[in-house]
């Protein structure tokens, strides 16, 4: 299995050394050729007119805090069923990328509301799921540092991290399940996307270019994050051979 | 075209709301990559220090000698 393989840290680094700059290239130039359409190719909306520009920024941000966040819980899965050592690493270095994700998309999302619905908030499905993200990736994260344990740290905020993955459903089908303010799907749909070409390709301009950004992020931190459970093991080692 | 620039920027009227979610997006992710590659650069560095450290005091403690990358 292709996860199996990449499960190892030594061999991941040397795949991450690799992928790096190819991701940051490829997330540089579709955010550049997104924004490019976006603000300058796309037309204005005939009934939302210019702030429909936010839905470049505000859109991916959505798509890609949903899916960090099953980036954080598949490697909590993998971490506390299967063992794998970069299972959590890779959920730990996951977590602040999709937290500053969710919060882009809550922040883009309530300067979109206030013009074209009057309120910078409102309690409908849609945004109270999303908010519920927002809180469960800092529930991830605090749960981590909470223990003097890093293990035990570690195992909490996995089995948080795994529960709280029935919200990310929760958030894609909340506007069919729940009458919402907010706007069902427009790309993502069985008939095929309800959105015309020049909007949907700015629009997925730039998601390409966030997930780009988010696997290059991604490598650098799992990166750090490897480098820091070596300093630990040195120096347990170097206090083992003192004592 | 002083005038074209204008209308721009003002967005319909909505300026602020569209710039202000351009800006935010930017901040965000640019303060995220920031704080990355602060600390990679801390966390290799420090793991090649104790690893020639290590090294020194004649190959005791197991690990590379060098960055993980």
């Amino acid at each position: 299995m292709v996860m199996h393989r990449f499960a190892n840290p030594a061999r991941f680094l040397r795949f991450a050394a690799v992928a790096l700059p190819w991701f940051s290239a490829a997330a540089v130039l579709c955010m550049a050729a997104g924004l490019a359409f976006g603000l300058f190719v796309s037309p204005a909306d005939y009934q939302q007119g210019e702030t429909v520009r936010i839905m470049y920024v505000h859109v991916p941000s959505a798509w890609m805090a949903m899916f960090a966040y099953t980036v954080v819980a598949g490697g909590s899965i993998s971490a506390l069923v299967w063992k794998h050592p970069l299972g959590e690493i890779v959920a730990r270095a996951a977590a602040p990328i999709g937290t500053g994700f969710t919060l882009v998309c809550l922040v883009t999302g309530a300067l979109w509301g206030k013009p074209m619905w009057g309120a910078w908030w409102v309690w409908d499905a849609r945004l109270t799921s999303v908010l519920v993200l927002f809180f469960l990736y800092l529930g991830y994260m605090a749960l981590l540092g909470a223990f003097d344990d890093p293990v035990r740290g570690g195992r909490a905020a996995s089995i948080l991290a795994i529960v709280g993955l029935v919200n990310v459903p929760i958030i894609k089908w909340s506007v069919d399940w729940w009458n919402t303010l907010h706007q069902p799907a427009s790309v993502a749909r069985m008939d095929g996307p309800a959105i015309h070409s020049s909007m949907l390709v700015p629009l997925l301009l730039m998601a390409a270019g966030f997930a780009c950004y988010f696997a290059a992020v991604l490598l650098l931190r799992v990166r750090a994050e490897v480098a820091a459970r070596r300093i630990r093991t040195l120096r347990l080692a170097a206090m083992e051979a003192e004592s | 075209m002083i005038d074209r620039l204008a209308a721009f920027l003002a967005m319909g009227g909505h300026g602020g709301f569209v710039w202000g979610a351009y800006a935010t997006a930017a901040i965000v992710l640019l303060a995220i990559l920031a704080a990355s590659l602060l600390r990679v650069q801390r966390e290799e560095r420090a793991l090649q220090r104790l690893a020639e450290a290590g090294g020194r005091r004649g190959g005791r403690a197991r690990g590379p000698a060098g960055p993980a990358a």
